[in-house]
């Protein structure tokens, strides 16, 4: 698995994570921004690379496309991909489980939404959903030790070592996004990722938007492995990313938006 | 002084090797937890918070409620507190200890609990709540040990502790609102987002509470035959029932609001806990006893027949004990988390472990309060 997500280009250089961390932490800084994303195939968030002045502070955002999803009705392969790449563990019982991608019926993502008049019979469908990394994150003011925060770029993170396992943010989050280890999770891994940290018991878990990868310059692993181009990535910040164009030009919805939390995780209907 | 709680004689001494067992026994199911993780109690991805929790709050508000003897005695002068006002201070300090210990045994990650002093966050409630406790533990102990030691030399208490004491009044309303504020402010669970939370988490604490403490007054005249007197008796019995009445009366104006407005977001939680769906009745049963208990020792409390009668009196205080563990306790977490923000219903049954757990909490509170109510009579039986 480990690499598999490298675009040829990449391969070609070489580069080892350290270089990479590197030279995504000068890009941050606004240099070189446009020569380390210029790999990325045309059509996903590397439309960036087109703009000349980067801006400084970026809004990662995901769009899913529900129709292009419902196409293959049994497919899990964004879920696999996440799995495998961020050490989830397989656990029997579902009320111990550890989610970080999943399918629910249309129903339980969009309660408020079921008077809506929904095309193609959508509203028969699973949608995936995940932590929406919140503009307004309920999670991260409840917690009482600072283990859950916001990034500038919008990326809701956890620190694995800092948690104390209280589980506030569990009760505070109204999408359901996080999960606990109630055992410790090392014991339910068939095989371990070497570039993913493995967890704890006793501590708090969720998506993390790849940060990961995206630091390297690569796409969230459920977006590379949707075979329907179902999940867009990208920067909410550059109006010329794919994700800022669908969102113009296509209706498309959150979950519980009257909650005022402003999901980053985007629905097309 | 401390040594008086050593002095003993044979039943005394039974019953605290007794709680001693019992306290560990839960330890030893602690150290399982501690191994294995909380996977061995009955809380899950949807139910995160259980028994622990509950008792958390009911605890914290049996604490809150030693303000109800403190506040006629000190405020008021009402003299028939006298008797009994460090007995609520006592009972104020076994309870922080156990909702200390509650919350420290639902960490996932205990070793780390000091991380809430090292990455200090003013916007959690928890943190707050941390100090609140914290604090007014440390009053208590201060109070009831100071006025205890000055009552002992038949000296006057220094000028100093009557200011803690008028301090440790507003701080005791504190620690319960800053407990219902962990629940009431999240906009992820409907069923706590209510801003009668507080109001009701007082109301109920200041009839359990009392209700406590009624019952200690029993027992310490039954075993050591120290009066404490029927008018003081009476006028906690004053406090539990109208506590009571105004519990009922802010469970009812909340259910008023749920149901006549009728917003699924809200209702359905109420329809799951009074009336539960196919295959989940769960609590529905105990929240109709809670209910039911309530109106019953109302009744009891406020009939001048029954209130005198001791056996009544008992009867009531129990039933509004449990009334409010229910309602507050199970009632109100658990509920918090069924339906769970994606619709989906789950049963929450406590483990064996996690039931021993929190019995041996309740042992070690009641240790506490055994050896301080005894210092208490000694010193008070010496005057």
């Amino acid at each position: 698995m480990k690499g598999d997500g490298k675009n040829e280009d990449c391969k070609g250089l070489n580069l080892d994570r350290r270089k990479f961390l590197k030279i995504t932490g000068l890009s941050v800084a606004g240099l070189s921004f446009s020569s380390v994303f210029s790999f990325i195939p045309k059509g996903s968030f590397a439309n960036q690379s087109k703009q000349k002045t980067s801006p400084s502070i970026r809004k990662w955002a995901m769009v899913i496309n529900l129709a292009a999803c419902a196409k293959r009705p049994n497919c899990s392969d964004c879920i696999d991909a996440c799995n495998i790449v961020h050490n989830i563990p397989t656990l029997k019982t579902p009320k111990k489980e550890i989610k970080w991608i999943w399918k629910v019926p249309y129903v339980s993502a969009f309660p408020e939404n079921i008077h809506l008049p929904v095309k193609n019979g959508l509203k028969g469908l699973p949608v995936m959903v995940l932590c929406n990394h919140c503009e307004n994150p309920p999670c991260v003011k409840v917690c009482p030790t600072k283990a859950t925060w916001k990034r500038e770029d919008g990326i809701v993170m956890m620190d694995y070592h800092r948690c104390i396992g209280c589980r506030y943010c569990m009760a505070a989050c109204p999408y359901g996004a996080r999960s606990f280890n109630w055992f410790d999770p090392r014991l339910f891994l068939k095989t371990v990722y070497q570039d993913f940290p493995t967890r704890t018991k006793g501590v708090v878990e969720k998506c993390n938007f790849c940060e990961e990868r995206v630091a390297r310059g690569f796409l969230p692993a459920c977006v590379e492995a949707c075979k329907e181009n179902a999940i867009v990535f990208g920067d909410l910040a550059n109006a010329d990313a794919e994700v800022s164009k669908i969102l113009q030009e296509r209706h498309c919805i959150v979950r519980k938006p009257h909650l005022g939390t402003e999901p980053k995780v985007f629905y097309i209907i | 002084m401390l040594s008086k709680a050593l002095i003993g004689g044979k039943k005394y001494w039974m019953w605290i090797i007794m709680l001693g067992a019992i306290a560990l026994a839960g330890f030893s199911s602690y150290l399982l937890q501690l191994r294995f993780g909380l996977g061995i109690t009955g809380m899950g991805k949807n139910v995160s918070w259980g028994l622990y929790i509950s008792n958390f709050t009911f605890f914290v508000g049996v604490a809150a409620s030693a303000v109800m003897v403190v506040l006629p005695y000190y405020l008021h002068n009402y003299k028939q507190f006298g008797k009994i006002t460090v007995f609520g201070e006592f009972l104020a300090v076994s309870s922080v200890v156990m909702t200390i210990l509650f919350i420290f045994v639902d960490l996932g990650q205990p070793a780390r609990a000091l991380n809430i002093i090292r990455y200090a966050s003013p916007k959690s409630l928890l943190f707050w709540d941390m100090v609140v406790l914290n604090v007014y533990l440390l009053m208590n102990i201060i109070i009831g040990w100071k006025t205890l030691n000055a009552e002992r030399k038949s000296e006057q208490q220094p000028f100093w502790i009557k200011i803690l004491i008028i301090i440790s009044i507003p701080w005791a309303i504190s620690i319960h609102t800053v407990t219902a504020f962990i629940f009431s402010g999240l906009v992820a669970r409907p069923f706590w987002l209510t801003a009668i939370l507080a109001p009701r988490f007082l109301a109920s604490a200041f009839a359990s509470g009392p209700a406590i403490l009624v019952l200690i007054c029993f027992v310490i005249k039954r075993i050591s035959g120290f009066d404490t007197g029927r008018e003081a008796i009476g006028k906690l019995v004053q406090i539990i029932a109208y506590a009571t009445v105004i519990n009922i009366f802010l469970l009812l104006a909340e259910m008023f609001t749920v149901f006549y407005s009728d917003i699924p977001e809200h209702s359905q939680y109420f329809d799951l806990l009074f009336f539960g769906t196919k295959g989940y009745y769960l609590l529905s049963p105990f929240m109709w006893l809670s209910m039911v208990l309530a109106w019953l020792s109302a009744f009891v409390f406020i009939n001048p027949h029954t209130r005198k009668n001791d056996i009544f009196l008992i009867g009531a205080c129990l039933a509004v004990i449990i009334s409010v563990w229910i309602e507050k306790g199970l009632g109100l977490v658990v509920s918090g988390f069924v339906p769970s923000p994606l619709g989906e219903i789950t049963r929450y049954i406590p483990s064996n472990h996690e039931i021993a757990i929190t019995v041996g909490i309740y042992a070690i509170g009641l240790l506490i309060l055994t050896a301080l109510v005894k210092i208490a009579i000694s010193v008070k039986s010496e005057v």
